[in-house]
C-alpha cells in the first residue's frame, strides 16, 4: 500500500524526525512528530509547521483569467485587488461542491488557486472542460513544495526566516524571489490561529521546512491539522463537504456572491435559497467530558431518534470535550442546550 | 521500547502481571506510543465474570479507539480510577500507574498462553 503512495519534498525531514507517517489522500503524510496534543498546542500558544505539499495548485492567466474564474467560483473575484486573496468554493451545476480553495489575485491577470490534495485532477478536468478566452491554465502541484506555518508567533518565525522581511496583511498573497527561487507567501490558514502558507520550488522544500523549525516552529501533523481545523469548524472536504452538498447548506453563504452575475451552480444555489435549506451543517459540542466522538457517530435527539450522523468528530483538545459537525434539518426556533446525544460505536458489554 | 523482563503478554499488546491469584492488566508501552496521547479511558464494572478474550474495558487516543481484551478467565476485582480521570498516565507510566483493571482467578491460568517478554519484543520488531 505506502508503494503507491506518493512522497512530498519534505520526506527526508519527516523520516529524520522520525514521524508517523499516514496515507492520505494519495500521498504519505506526517499524522504526528510526537504528541498530537503538544503540536496542537504548540500552534494554539507559538508556532507549528505544517507540509501541505500534498495540496494543489493551479495558475490561471491571461487577459480574460479573472472573468472566466469568476464564471466558475461563488466569490466575487472583482473585489481582489493585487496581492489579495480570499475562500471560495467550485461549484457543478446542481450547485454541489466539487472543491473548497483559496484563491488569490497575484497581479491584475494572474492568479494562485491551492486546492485539496484529493480533487487535484477532479478541479483540474472539471476547470479545463469548462475553459473559455485567453487563458493560460497550468497545474503546477507536483512541482510546488509547500507548508504553512501557524500559530501567534508566526510572524517572528517568518521574520527570522526570510531576514526581516514582512508577512503580506490577511488573506494577501506576496510573490517574490531568493536566490532566483520563485517563492509565493499566502497569509491564511486552517487552524484558527495568525500565519501563512509558503511555497517553492519542490528542490527547495526541505530546505524551508528546515528553516522555519529552526526558526522557532515545532513540526506539526495532520492529526493536530485536524483538531484544529475543527476547533474552528473549517470544514474538510470529503468529510464535511461534498457534490451533494451546496455551500448554503454547508453555511458557508458568506463565500457565495449571488448577486456578482451568472456562475456555475448560481441557479442551483438561487432555488435552494428561495424553497429553503433542507439541511444545514450545524456545530456540535458535548455538554460533558466523554469518549472522543468520532466521524459516523449517531446524533439523537432527546427521545433518542436518530436526527444526523456526524461528518467530522473529536475530542477538543482546548476544550477537553468531544465537538462535530453534522447536517440536520434547520431548527424550528433556537433551544439551547436541547439535548443532542451523540452515540458512538459501542463496544459490547456484559 | 520498554518491555519488563518479569511480566507477561498478549499479541493484542497487553501486558498481565499474576500474583498469587491476581492478574492485574495494562496496555504496554508499544501501545501507548502507537496509539500516542490516551484522552478517554471506559473501565468495566468492578464484579463482572469476564472470560479470556472478552471484550471489557476501551483506550481511546486522539486517532483511534482501542477494545482492551481479558487476558484470562477471572472476575474484575479492582478498577483504576485514575487512569479514568487523568488518561494521560498511561502515556507516562504504562506498566505502573497506568495499570487498567485487575481480574481475580479461582484456576490458575496456563501461562504459555501468554506471552513472555522475549517473545512480545519479537513480536513488536
Amino acid at each position: 500500500m505506502s508503494g503507491e503512495l506518493k512522497e512530498t519534498p519534505l520526506r527526508e525531514v519527516h523520516v529524520e524526525l522520525g514521524a508517523k507517517m499516514v496515507g492520505f489522500s494519495g500521498w504519505d503524510m506526517p499524522i504526528r512528530y510526537g504528541s498530537i496534543l503538544q503540536e496542537h498546542k504548540a500552534v494554539r500558544e507559538g508556532a507549528g509547521a505544517f507540509d501541505i505539499s500534498h495540496m494543489g495548485q493551479f495558475f490561471v492567466e491571461g487577459p480574460d483569467a479573472a472573468s472566466w474564474l469568476n464564471k466558475l467560483l461563488t466569490n466575487n473575484l472583482d473585489k481582489l485587488g493585487e496581492g489579495e486573496g480570499h475562500y471560495t468554493f467550485l461549484l457543478n451545476e446542481h450547485g454541489g461542491i466539487i472543491d473548497d480553495l483559496l484563491l488569490y489575485r497575484i497581479r491584475e491577470n494572474s492568479f494562485l488557486l491551492v486546492v485539496n490534495a484529493s480533487k487535484i485532477a477532479e478541479d483540474y478536468a472539471w476547470m479545463k472542460a469548462h475553459r473559455k478566452g485567453e487563458v493560460e491554465f497550468k497545474d503546477c502541484s507536483e512541482e510546488v513544495a509547500g507548508m504553512a506555518v501557524q500559530g501567534p508567533r508566526s510572524t517572528e518565525v517568518y521574520s527570522r526566516m526570510m531576514g526581516g522581511r514582512t508577512l503580506p496583511p490577511r488573506n494577501g498573497v506576496d510573490d517574490f524571489e531568493v536566490e532566483g527561487q520563485r517563492i509565493l507567501v499566502c497569509r491564511t490558514g486552517y487552524t484558527g490561529e495568525d500565519g501563512f502558507e509558503f511555497f517553492s520550488a519542490s528542490g527547495g522544500g526541505a530546505h524551508w521546512f528546515r528553516s522555519a523549525l529552526s526558526d522557532g516552529a515545532a513540526p506539526c501533523g495532520l492529526g493536530a491539522r485536524d483538531t484544529l481545523r475543527l476547533e474552528m469548524c473549517y470544514p474538510l472536504n470529503g468529510s464535511d463537504l461534498s457534490p451533494e452538498r451546496s455551500p448554503l447548506e454547508a453555511g458557508l453563504a458568506f463565500f457565495v456572491d449571488l448577486e456578482k452575475g451568472e456562475f456555475m451552480g448560481r441557479e442551483a444555489l438561487v432555488a435552494q435559497k428561495s424553497q429553503g435549506l433542507r439541511e444545514r451543517l450545524v456545530a456540535i459540542r458535548c455538554l460533558e467530558a466523554g469518549p472522543p466522538i468520532r466521524p459516523g457517530a449517531v446524533v439523537q435527539d432527546r427521545e433518542g431518534n436518530e436526527i444526523s450522523r456526524l461528518t467530522s468528530g473529536i475530542l477538543s483538545p482546548s476544550l477537553g470535550v468531544g465537538i462535530g459537525l453534522a447536517y440536520r434539518k434547520p431548527l424550528p426556533r433556537w433551544e439551547p442546550n436541547w439535548g443532542l446525544k451523540c452515540v458512538g460505536e459501542k463496544f459490547p458489554r456484559k | 521500547m520498554n518491555v519488563p523482563e518479569k511480566l507477561r503478554y498478549t499479541s493484542d499488546h497487553e501486558w498481565v502481571r499474576i500474583e498469587g491469584n491476581i492478574a492485574t492488566v495494562g496496555i504496554t508501552d508499544h501501545a501507548q506510543e502507537e496509539l500516542s496521547d490516551v484522552v478517554f479511558v471506559e473501565l468495566p464494572s468492578v464484579g463482572l465474570a469476564v472470560g479470556s478474550g472478552d471484550s471489557i474495558a476501551v483506550v481511546e487516543s486522539v486517532k483511534a479507539a482501542s477494545e482492551i481484551y481479558a487476558p484470562i478467565n477471572g472476575e474484575v476485582v479492582e478498577i483504576n480510577t485514575e487512569v479514568e480521570n487523568d488518561p494521560s498516565i498511561i502515556n507516562g507510566s504504562p506498566y505502573e500507574e497506568g495499570w487498567i483493571f485487575k481480574l481475580r482467578f479461582d484456576e490458575k491460568p496456563d501461562l504459555e498462553d501468554l506471552l513472555d517478554a522475549g517473545n512480545y519484543e519479537d513480536l513488536i520488531h
